[in-house]
């Protein structure tokens, strides 16, 4: 540089002689700031990616240059987010990029103390001998005398995280190999959900879609925490409420969703039917019911078997209880007319018969999540009463049901005045009817109770009633929680599901394929092709081996006996029947109920593997657990191998999501994983690889069902990754000549189409990726329907038949939706009908029409068996035909309703060591655990923590576990803010910081005070901010439909001060349990 | 939750002292509104007392220089030579980046007291070290006469710029004052060059040094006085906690170092020489502590908060009273 | 020097900066009636800056573990609760009706702004039921530099490391900044701050380099719910003012603008906000100036100080020959 040009670029010079003399703007301006780039805008190419964090399924734009990943942001292109993204979102490049994240494989020897790298193809071929000799250990032909050609002794969980493809070959291989224990975060999270809205409505998916919920004018928002657990989602309730709607809150804490809603409405924990049945009471007792819609649509005037009795008639049961086994025979439950089988006689004589019932209202093994996409069977051609006068119609059942439910018994249970309870029953009731709708949006401040299910049931009630179901701002949103969940349920690694709702074969003797289909199909609606939908799927996982003549298989598939959650999973693995467990991205170290047991479990096991971005507590436990703390456990004692596999992030792969709405989204994958890590698509694909060669020669009979599975998926490039739109194509499904098939109704029962999931049938329609459009919502209106695609049949808001009024013509002008062209003599709107398209409104099919022909040009609940939204729900779930009030497992008060059944008279429970109840109410020892518990989320963090504690954009903005309380509860237990408290439970005791805050409110219940602890759960030993996990003070005690626990209503002690180091910490509570005087027997009212 | 009231928590026992009375005030959990300057007193307020005594001790000693007090001029000459090098060691020392100081010179802002400082050091600096060099070496008596007289000529802005680059702040305690602290400054810088002069110089020409402490010592007690009625509130920063104890020390330390000069020091060296040191001591107190004030009223949220109020409510008062007149009217 | 180039109202700071054909001045309306506290500003910001972890301590201030802004902070979400007479929540703003309207020149427009028309004007403008809302309120609000019309920090660089930009922003130049630490406590506001591994003062830039690339700042982008509005300066200050409106009509007496005036103590702020309290309770400066407005005055009594200094000393070494030659007549 010349010493001019020198002087010219000193700024001092360019002062004097530019427009800058004050030297404060360009003179002053920088070489660097004058060349200065977005790196947005040197990006060599951007990539279009889903955000992998929570299910309302975010837009991302993945840029890279150098094949590497420079910055992940909002797409602004996607109908649901706009571009934007919480704080989750935002730090996805930190999340995939940052220096947490292992790219090595890792393994643990039996009995070592430490970690020792090992190479993927060496640990591939392990793990492939691990799970074919432990297969051959444990296999079982028979168990008591029925086929069930599974083995217990291997068990996976895991996929919510995943992708559709990556579930689709777990859930293919696994069953393939006779391995039962599928599950994944769907149980834990929202699996009351499908059983409550599948048996509802026919499907267990959100009615609505996110951007609806701007044209409601009211919703009330219970039992989620929207701001904070879905922001993004959020903004379409600011659209609302921009647009007139009133926002209310329904939840025990004030939180940032109450700050932003019209009225925050402070409710004990637990106590939610109570609060809806009040609603319902109220409705029916001054008539606000949409009379017109409840009539046509929902089966309000069916009448009821003279069998039925109701909990008002039986001191809190429903007729058909069996005290002895703790469940429901459901027959009384029925419609009238229904064939009642008596249950008399050798049981497997009567085996079809029973089945029949027995699978229609599901039997203890979780048969009610079947009906995620199919109702439950019942009577299509019952009875009815338009008048609804009948003492037996529904209509009437249902107001004796809630005739006890009145503002006094809400305010005494709920610790709702009557006038913030009345405010809200206005709220909804105006804002329902022809002109207006209400939404209700709820998540897993619902799901997870004891009587989680019969929540989401009093919501469909409700909505069924005031005619919101099906209309555009109206629904009910279920919020799921991670970014596949609903796929997780769809492509089910559940071991009740097989993909598309269809259930897993029970054992039983003399069972096949039709005996089968005949107990699990309805006899009316979509439902009805049931068997189409099941050969499809045989077709697809055994392909040419699969005929007519062998049952297409059906065989091949192992048969479950009873329950095999994940919860049962951890008792089978601590008596030694479970010895091989697959991790793939699940954190049940922090994030299942009492994970005590979850740790023991593990060191139970032969060998475990983790395939996850970094050493979680579920990978590590067994050199720095909890246990290992307290001297439980020694290291050197734990026999547990333990693989170590880092995992591919979802800018590193290709796949869909499917969203909270049921919306598959597809991700491109931007780059390639770096180091070991690999995607979970790779892995069960390259495992199943290694375990068919394994087996190829076998002749052993076990080996059979393996050698039959098709197995054969192109993979590209250097790491030999499966081609993940392949596997797209195969859950699709193609006809005959391999063309991929457009709709499920294209689906065949003789074997001659193949389909992986018959709900996606359609995302691959014209060989397509469906799921991966991207019209960007800018150019098309805000139904969207050419972003992504939606199961089932790319419909949005589904049951929208019921937006139109039984002529066929929209309720109102402003909520048109969809509605009958007669010109066209075709169903039409803003969505694609959710309908047979070409079937008018008036139309009355034959006496003998069955399956889809049999629907009425009312029957607006095409997958369900009679046609209606249920009221009543005559069978499906195993606790009840109606939501009633029951106290959760541990709770300080008796039930007021019902004093003779305190806690639901089916709830499952698991009276293990370790895993012990609360006395409640007025038992003895009660006292010991005087608060109420609930554990939620922050925005800030994201479940377990996996992806937020490792992360530190997130972690330093809640860098430790507090527990929340209010000033009152500190002044009684000597709190002090920012100090330190420890809670207890009979299961364990954890230690947390304070925050005193008003946002807790103490109510009256039961005309006594209550004070409530707020617990977030994200903490737990590892990571950049560590915390005890909220869960070691849970106990395992589950829904009946589902399986679910109870984590959103517990009790507990809370004291000043940390908590007791080593063996000081089991002592402290067995010093508690001993002083509420707990045995097993405690809180166990009913046999198990 | 959010601080309301006085500043809880401190003890306050001169509460009579207060001039103006304690208003109710909110704040974000008590934390402060603006950021304390994260300079170290050493450095900084080391900076502003030897660049006051390098500036007032160049006029010093160009006044000994044309008195023809030899002894005291080379002497006060290679003294601000000493001093206006370590402060700017200081102020270099100081900087995040020292091998970016040249940087100062990047562009002259009158905005910045900072910049206009660095180009006054700038010409400052070699005119004293010109003096300074010609002084002690005898060569080149014109240009040495000529770079005294240009650096005497500079000298009092070199003591008092410093004053302007505090009150150029939004720190209460010196924004506040930025009428007073420019005579503050200067008062000290006059005392600390004074007792400069009373260390170095010999008796018998420590006459102007013992009028110049004695003056610096009236007008130090006035600038504060002034400085403390202007600040109102604020000025409480100014009598507590660190800021009180060094600006009592300072002002003790002054007041009996000037004492001393005037009474002994023209007879008694070592009661010169203890005089100008208690005046130097005094004069780094008084930076200390107008330092450590600054720091005290921005790290307490009451400073910003309780005037900014006052302010507000008294431009809105006669805001409506004006309306009013003009409605009247 | 004309006054406005110190203090006072300035309609043109980036061309008065020696920006020729600047683009219209660009900013941030700040409505922290609808921020939902999910720190998504927070997060977007650091992870567009990559700036470093700020330090994993719970502070104890409600859900605010990041205390304040700072050189590893460029924003803040404050968080208050509060015992409340006001209706628990404003009224959402309405959906804008008209399109944003992007002035001349590379201002970027944002994305995805809301653009449905009103479905129900008649519940829109219905006040919100006040008084049920419960007893509690709790606000949050996204903090950021105001990118001052005056902006004393950039005042008193003396490096020039700060400067004002073509989009009339203000931002530090980190291959300049050499750790003086003077803007700190410049800034009325406590926003610069110096990172004490190299003492270099980091800020908001406004996302100057995509603003550069057509491009909205990254905090504005991730803000779920528009709380962090970015535009054309004097387009936000028309649609604050409406939005103010809207709240006073619906019953919200509390909200008010803050740093929205041209005619304040720093000229205006150019990221300003809408508050539902006083400025403080948010940490907030009631009644900031810009020190700058005194510069001239300070100046002056610096002379006049620097003159009594020389003349005090110009009286001592006269006083003493004064009364020497007194002495000596005597
Ligand atoms: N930031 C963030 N977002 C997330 C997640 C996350 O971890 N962090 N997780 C994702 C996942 S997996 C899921 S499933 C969803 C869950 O989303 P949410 O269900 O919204 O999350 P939670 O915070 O667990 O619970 C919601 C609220 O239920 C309240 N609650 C507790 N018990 C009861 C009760 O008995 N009745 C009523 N009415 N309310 C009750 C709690 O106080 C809490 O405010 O969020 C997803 N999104
Ligand atoms: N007390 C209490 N307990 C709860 C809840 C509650 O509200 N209260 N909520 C429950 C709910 S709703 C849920 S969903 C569960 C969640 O509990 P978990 O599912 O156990 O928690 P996460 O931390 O989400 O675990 C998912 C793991 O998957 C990893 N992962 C992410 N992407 C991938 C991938 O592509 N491949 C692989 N292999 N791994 C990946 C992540 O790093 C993370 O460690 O917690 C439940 N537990
Ligand atoms: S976590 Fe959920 S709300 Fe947040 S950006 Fe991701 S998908 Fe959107
Ligand atoms: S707020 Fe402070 S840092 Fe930002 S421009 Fe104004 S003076 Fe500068
Ligand atoms: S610290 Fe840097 S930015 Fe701040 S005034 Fe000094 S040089 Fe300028
Ligand atoms: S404008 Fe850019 S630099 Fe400023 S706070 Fe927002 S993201 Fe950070
Ligand atoms: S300003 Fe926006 S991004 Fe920031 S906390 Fe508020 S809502 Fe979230
Ligand atoms: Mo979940």
């Amino acid at each position: 540089m010349g010493i001019r040009t020198r002087i010219r670029a000193w700024p001092a010079y360019r002062q004097a002689t530019g427009a800058d003399p004050l030297g404060r703007g360009r003179a002053a301006m920088s070489p660097r700031s004058a060349a200065l780039r977005a790196r947005t805008s040197a990006a060599d190419r951007v990539v279009k990616s889903v955000c992998p964090y929570c299910a309302v399924g975010c837009g991302q734009q993945i840029y890279v240059r150098d094949e590497r990943v420079t910055q992940i942001e909002g797409d602004p292109d996607s109908p649901v987010s706009r571009g934007r993204l919480c704080p989750k979102g935002s730090a996805t490049l930190q999340l995939t990029t940052g220096d947490s994240r292992r790219h090595q494989v890792l393994y643990r020897r039996p009995y070592a103390s430490d970690w020792e790298p090992l190479d993927l193809d060496t640990a591939m071929d392990m793990i492939a001998e691990r799970v074919v000799a432990t297969r051959r250990e444990t296999w079982e032909w028979e168990r008591e005398g029925r086929r069930v050609a599974r083995t217990l002794g291997i068990a996976s969980l895991g996929g919510a995280t995943l992708d559709n493809e990556e579930n689709y070959l777990i859930k293919k291989l696994l069953t393939g190999l006779g391995v039962v224990q599928v599950e994944n975060q769907a149980r834990v999270c929202h699996s009351s959900t499908v059983a409550g809205l599948g048996t509802s409505f026919g499907r267990g998916g959100a009615t609505t879609f996110m951007q609806d919920l701007q044209h409601a004018d009211c919703i009330v928002i219970e039992g989620s925490n929207f701001a904070e657990a879905h922001p993004v989602g959020f903004q379409w309730v600011m659209e609302a409420k921009a647009r007139g709607a009133r926002i209310i809150h329904v939840d025990p804490r004030f939180t940032r969703t109450s700050a932003l809603s019209d009225l925050h409405v402070p409710i004990r924990a637990g106590s939610d039917i109570a609060f809806l049945g009040g609603i319902i009471n109220h409705v029916l007792t001054e008539e606000k019911d949409f009379r017109e819609y409840v009539l046509a649509y929902t089966n309000a005037a069916t009448l009821v078997g003279e069998d039925f009795r109701d909990t008002e008639d039986l001191d809190g049961v429903f007729s058909g209880f069996d005290a002895e086994q703790g469940a429901y025979d459901p027959e009384s439950w029925q419609y009238e007319g229904a064939e009642v089988q008596a249950p008399a006689g050798d049981v497997e004589q009567l085996h079809d018969e029973r089945l029949r019932n027995a699978r229609a209202t599901g039997d203890p093994a979780g048969h009610a999540e079947t009906h995620g996409s199919g109702g439950p069977q019942a009577d299509a051609q019952a009875p009815g009463d338009p008048t609804l006068s009948h003492p037996r119609c529904v209509y009437q059942i249902l107001k004796r049901h809630y005739a006890r439910y009145t503002p006094e018994l809400v305010e005494r249970v709920c610790g709702v005045p009557k006038e913030t309870f009345r405010q809200v029953c206005d709220a909804l009731t105006e804002n329902s009817g022809r002109e207006r709708t209400s939404a209700f949006v709820y998540a897993v401040g619902w799901t997870q109770h004891t009587v989680g299910s019969q929540y989401i049931r009093a919501a469909s009630v409700l909505q069924l009633l005031l005619g919101n179901i099906g209309r555009p701002g109206g629904g009910i949103q279920a919020l799921r929680g991670h970014a596949s969940i609903q796929g997780s349920s769809d492509i089910p690694t559940l071991f009740n599901l097989l993909p598309g709702y269809l259930p897993m074969p029970h054992a039983h003797t003399h069972e096949d394929l039709d005996a089968f289909v005949t107990a699990s199909r309805t006899d009316k609606g979509f439902w009805g092709d049931m068997r189409a939908y099941f050969v499809s799927l045989l077709k697809s996982y055994y392909g040419d081996a699969a005929t007519p003549e062998n049952d297409f298989c059906f065989d091949h598939l192992p048969r479950l006996t009873g329950s095999h959650s994940t919860y049962d999973t951890v008792l089978a693995q601590l008596n030694g029947e479970c010895k091989g467990y697959f991790l793939m991205g699940e954190n049940p170290a922090v994030g299942s109920a009492n994970t005590r047991l979850q740790r023991l479990g593990m060191a139970a096991l032969d060998w475990l593997v983790v395939r996850d971005f970094s050493l979680i507590e579920s990978a590590t436990w067994w050199r720095d657990g909890p246990e290992i703390e307290t001297g439980e456990l020694r290291t050197g004692d734990i026999g547990t191998e333990v693989f170590f596999l880092p995992a591919a992030a979802h800018t590193e792969k290709s796949g869909s999501f499917t969203n909270t709405n049921r919306w598959l989204q597809w991700h491109h994958a931007a780059v390639e994983p770096r180091g070991d890590a690999r995607s979970d698509l790779w892995f069960m694909y390259h495992l199943g690889r290694r375990v068919k060669a394994l087996l190829a020669s076998s002749d052993d009979p076990m080996d059979r069902m393996v050698q039959d599975l098709t197995w054969d998926y192109p993979v590209e490039g250097a790491l030999e990754e499966p081609v993940a739109e392949a596997v797209l194509a195969e859950i699709n499904g193609h006809g005959p000549d391999g063309a991929p098939l457009a709709a499920y109704t294209e689906l065949k029962d003789d074997g001659s189409t193949r389909c992986g999931c018959w709900i996606y049938c359609g995302v691959y329609a014209d060989g397509v990726n469906q799921a991966a459009r991207r019209t960007p919502h800018t150019e098309q209106d805000w139904v969207a329907a050419r972003w992504a695609w939606a199961w089932p049949a790319n419909r949005r808001i589904l049951y929208n038949r019921a937006s139109a009024a039984p002529d066929g013509a929209p309720w109102s002008e402003r909520k048109a939706y969809v509605w009958w062209n007669g010109d066209d003599g075709r169903w039409t709107g803003h969505d694609v009908p959710d309908f047979v398209p070409d079937r008018p409104p008036g139309h009355v099919p034959p006496e003998d029409a069955t399956g889809p022909d049999a629907l009425r040009g009312d029957d607006a609940f095409i997958m369900q068996a009679d046609g209606k939204g249920w009221l009543y729900a005559p069978a499906g779930l195993l606790d009840g035909p109606l939501p009633t009030h029951y106290e959760p497992q541990d709770s300080p008060f008796p039930n007021l309703l019902h004093p003779a059944w305190r806690r639901s008279p089916t709830r499952r429970l698991y009276p293990t060591d370790g895993n012990r109840y609360h006395p409640s109410g007025d038992e003895p020892g009660a006292d010991v655990f005087p608060y109420v518990l609930t554990t939620y989320r922050l925005t800030e963090h994201f479940t377990a923590g996996g992806m937020s504690r490792w992360t530190p954009y997130l972690a330093e903005l809640q860098p430790e576990l507090f527990c929340e309380v209010g000033p009152g509860l500190a002044a009684e237990r000597g709190l002090e803010h920012a100090g330190w408290a420890t809670i207890v439970t009979a299961r364990n005791a954890i230690e947390a910081r304070v925050l005193v805050t008003d946002r807790l409110k103490p109510l009256t219940v039961h005309g006594r005070t209550v004070h409530q602890i707020g617990l977030p759960f994200h903490w737990g030993p590892n990571g950049t901010v560590t915390g005890d996990a909220a869960n070691e003070l849970v106990a395992i005690a589950l829904d009946p439909n589902s399986h679910i626990q109870e984590d959103k209503a517990l009790t507990a002690d809370i004291r000043p001060g940390r908590r007791p180091r080593g063996p000081d910490l089991p002592r402290l509570v067995a010093g508690y349990r001993r002083r509420a005087g707990i045995t097993d027997r405690t809180g166990m009212e009913r046999p198990v | 939750m959010t601080r309301t009231g006085g500043k809880g928590g401190k003890g306050r026992g001169k509460g009579e002292e207060l001039m103006v009375p304690r208003a109710e005030f909110r704040s974000y959990y008590g934390r402060p509104v603006i950021k304390a300057p994260a300079w170290a007193a050493r450095d900084i307020a080391g900076y502003f007392f030897l660049g006051g005594l390098a500036g007032a001790g160049s006029v010093l000693a160009a006044g000994a220089h044309l008195t023809g007090r030899t002894t005291t001029a080379r002497a006060m000459k290679v003294s601000s030579l000493a001093a206006i090098s370590l402060s700017t060691a200081a102020l270099i020392n100081d900087l995040g980046r020292p091998g970016r100081f040249p940087y100062m010179l990047r562009v002259l802002k009158p905005t910045s007291p900072m910049s206009v400082g660095s180009w006054l050091l700038s010409a400052y600096g070699p005119a004293a070290g010109a003096a300074a060099l010609c002084a002690v070496t005898g060569r080149v008596p014109r240009a040495g006469a000529a770079a005294t007289a240009a650096a005497a000529l500079l000298g009092p802005a070199v003591a008092t710029y410093t004053a302007v680059l505090a009150a150029d702040t939004a720190v209460p305690a010196w924004h506040g004052a930025h009428r007073e602290l420019p005579y503050l400054f200067a008062a000290s810088a006059t005392a600390a060059a004074a007792g400069m002069a009373l260390v170095v110089a010999p008796a018998r020409e420590s006459g102007p040094a013992r009028c110049a402490a004695a003056l610096a010592t009236l007008a130090d007690l006035g600038a504060t006085k002034a400085t403390e009625r202007r600040l109102g509130m604020v000025a409480e920063t100014y009598r507590e906690g660190k800021a009180g104890r060094l600006l009592r020390c300072a002002r003790g330390l002054i007041g009996a170092g000037a004492a001393t000069a005037a009474l002994a020091g023209g007879k008694s060296r070592p009661a010169a020489v203890a005089g100008g040191l208690a005046l130097l001591a005094g004069s780094a107190c008084t930076r200390l502590g107008v330092f450590a004030a600054g720091i005290a009223s921005a790290e307490d949220p009451v400073y910003t908060v309780v005037p900014q109020r006052e302010a507000k409510a008294r431009r809105e008062a006669a805001e409506a009273g004006e309306a009013k007149g003009a409605a009247g009217a | 020097m004309t006054g406005r180039l110190l203090s006072g109202p300035e309609p043109d700071p980036a061309g008065d900066a020696g920006h020729l054909d600047a683009p219209p001045r660009v900013g941030f309306f700040t409505d922290t009636t609808v921020c939902i506290g999910c720190k998504a500003c927070e997060v977007a910001c650091k992870e567009w800056n990559a700036i470093p972890e700020d330090g994993l301590s719970l502070t104890g201030m409600s859900y605010d573990n990041t205390e304040g802004l700072g050189a590893s902070t460029w924003r803040h979400v404050a968080f208050i609760e509060q015992p409340s007479t006001a209706p628990s929540a404003p009224p959402a703003p309405s959906a804008p009706s008209g399109s944003p309207g992007p002035g001349p020149g590379s201002v970027p427009v944002p994305d995805g702004r809301t653009e449905l028309p009103l479905t129900d004007q008649r519940a829109a403008t219905a006040p919100a039921a006040g008084g049920e809302g419960g007893d509690l309120r709790w606000l949050m609000s996204s903090d950021v530099c105001k990118h001052c019309t005056h902006a004393a920090c950039l005042d008193v660089c003396p490096t020039g490391s700060l400067f004002r930009t073509e989009f009339g922003t203000v931002v530090v130049q980190e291959d300049i900044c050499n750790g003086c630490g003077y803007c700190v406590p410049a800034c009325p506001y406590g926003v610069i701050e110096q990172r004490s591994s190299d003492g270099r003062a980091f800020k908001c830039t406004l996302c100057y380099d995509r603003l550069g690339a057509g491009q909205e700042p990254a905090c504005a982008k991730a803000c779920p719910t528009e709380s962090i509005q970015f535009g054309p300066l004097d387009e936000l200050r028309e649609r604050a003012a409406l939005r103010v409106d809207q709240l006073h009509a619906a019953g919200v007496e509390d909200a008010r603008l803050y740093g929205d005036d041209p005619a304040d103590g720093v000229g205006g702020d150019g990221a300003f906000f809408l508050l539902l309290d006083e400025p403080e309770v948010y940490g907030l400066p009631p009644d900031p100036q810009v020190t700058t407005r005194d510069l001239p005055a300070m100046w002056r009594h610096a002379g006049a100080a620097a003159l009594s200094l020389a003349g005090a000393f110009a009286a001592s070494y006269a006083l003493p020959a004064l009364t020497r030659r007194g002495r000596g007549r005597r």
